[in-house]
């Protein structure tokens, strides 16, 4: 890498008052045609082209963003990562993510702040409780690190919660995964565009797509807000623009994009240092290193592309977090945001092929999908490469929606979708 | 959030209401016949349209009514109301 970051890169541009850091990524004008275009600049999308062009050496390939890079749900996400779901197909998927995610700053040369702090999920009832033992076996059998603790060592655990047995959703234990945690969201997004782009990658900004140009059922170009982009491989990682994407196209997806809202607190101390997440109320939260809480909320139960979100589903929230933590009860709230994000039947991402040839989608990842951002940038990568899916997502195929063998992580992952 | 104006019971939070989804898609009529593709088309593979789209409500914490909307998805914006039966009125 050209401009290697090192403790004594940092030494030497604090002598010049460190105003001669060059730019970590360029700013190119599109090309007539490249081999491949990835529609879509956020982390998964800039995972994607950073391993084609690293894996699979496809270099003159482009990045299109509509706005800035790392702008959309990549921005706006928890930074939850995670790997305890309880189908096989889904362990794969998201070990073979949290695995990359272990080595990721190294690789990238980029301080993505990973943090292995653990994920705790709550169960609040007998039915959490069975579910949630049942996971733990489930994860255990595919090598995934998971145990059950009871009421006594949550709290030993975290010891802000509220064990009371007397409230609506009383504690009755939970399951911890300590190699999950978080990182920081936009190191992420930054981290691969700087390594896609000393490969050569175009990122190009600004710059919507706005019609999907085919020859029979062969993909041949894009036409965007910068011109006409030629181009026989498509990989369209648009998220909750995905339908809209897909439109173009003349494709129908199984998706439904809806507001997905997050909020932070004012800053205060360390007094969490674990994520904990809680099904029955819809509840997670953790505390970031600036010290504000993360908190992230439900969906909109209706289709809107709003960035908004209602106030309803904060304050129901924010409600369970009170009562779970009621030392945040004087706390406030800084900033609310909302993201769109595309939900499937099955509550399971899509990395596939389409009937349209040279056209792929990697969307459908609903309310989960930063933790698996290097491993669905991986396996969409080998996907559009080789034109076949790797292993670990065949089952994450578009098809799926017709033979009936569906992923169903819906409310058997650790979270209400 | 918006206020969505119920045709049975007037102006009303959106809380009060839950979404049925897309509106207008039609039961088969013979099941039997239907191949693997058409099932898929049919239960899953939605329009999710950034626009006016016809949509499916219900007044669930009120009269428990359903009805017809045309909301525009991208500002939540809602152009009619109309009852269930009734055709979609052109936007």
């Amino acid at each position: 890498m050209k401009n290697k970051y090192s403790i004594f890169s940092l030494i030497k541009n604090a002598f010049s008052q460190h105003e001669n850091w060059k730019q970590a990524w360029g700013n190119p004008e599109p090309k007539k045609e490249y081999e491949a275009v990835i529609v879509g600049g956020g982390g998964h999308g800039l995972a994607t082209a950073y391993y084609l062009a690293k894996k699979h050496n496809m270099k003159n390939i482009a990045v299109l963003e509509k706005g800035w890079i790392g702008g959309g749900n990549t921005g706006r996400n928890t930074t939850i990562i995670r790997s305890n779901y309880l189908w096989d197909a889904s362990a794969g998927l998201y070990d073979h993510a949290l695995k990359i995610w272990e080595n990721l700053s190294q690789e990238l040369n980029y301080n993505i702040m990973f943090s292995q702090r653990g994920v705790m999920n709550l169960a609040h009832n007998l039915q959490d409780v069975r579910d949630l033992k049942r996971r733990t076996h489930a994860n255990r059998l595919n090598g995934i690190d998971a145990i059950w603790l009871d009421t006594k060592q949550v709290k030993e655990f975290c010891p802000i919660i509220n064990i009371s047995q007397d409230i609506r959703y009383p504690v009755l234990g939970g399951t911890l995964q300590k190699r999950a945690g978080t990182a920081r969201h936009d190191a992420v997004a930054w981290g691969y565009a700087r390594g896609a782009d000393a490969m050569g990658v175009d990122i190009i900004q600004n710059c919507e797509v706005k019609g999907i140009k085919r020859n029979g059922d062969q993909v041949e170009g894009l036409e965007t807000t910068k011109g006409y982009i030629k181009t026989k491989k498509i990989g369209v990682v648009a998220a909750g623009h995905s339908s809209v994407i897909a439109n173009m196209a003349g494709l129908k997806l199984p998706l439904e994009s809806k507001p997905l809202q997050a909020l932070v607190s004012e800053p205060v101390k360390p007094i969490i240092d674990t994520v904990v997440m809680s099904n029955a109320v819809h509840a997670y939260v953790s505390q970031s290193d600036k010290g504000e809480l993360v908190i992230g909320a439900g969906t909109d139960a209706y289709i809107s592309y709003t960035q908004r979100g209602s106030h309803d589903v904060v304050e129901g929230t924010l409600k369970a977090i009170l009562e779970l933590y009621p030392i945040f009860s004087r706390m406030k709230m800084l900033r609310q945001w909302g993201g769109i994000v595309d939900i499937c039947p099955d509550a399971s991402p899509i990395i596939s092929k389409t009937n349209i040839k040279g056209l792929y989608f990697n969307c459908g990842w609903g309310t989960g999908g930063f933790k698996a951002t290097p491993g669905s940038g991986d396996l969409f990568a080998h996907t559009i490469a080789n034109d076949e899916p790797h292993k670990l997502n065949a089952a994450f195929n578009l098809n799926r929606f017709v033979s009936g063998d569906l992923v169903d992580e819906h409310g058997a992952a650790a979270v209400a979708h | 959030m918006f206020i969505i104006n119920c045709p049975y019971c007037g102006e009303r939070d959106q809380s009060e209401f839950s979404c049925g989804g897309e509106a207008h898609i039609v039961r088969p009529k013979q099941p039997t016949e239907l191949s693997d593709d058409e099932w898929a088309e049919y239960l899953f593979m939605r329009k999710n349209i950034k626009g006016v789209q016809f949509e499916r409500w219900n007044h669930a914490h009120g009269c428990r009514k359903w009805f017809n909307m045309a909301r525009d998805t991208s500002n939540d914006k809602i152009h009619a109301v109309y009852k269930m039966g009734e055709k979609p009125p052109v936007i």
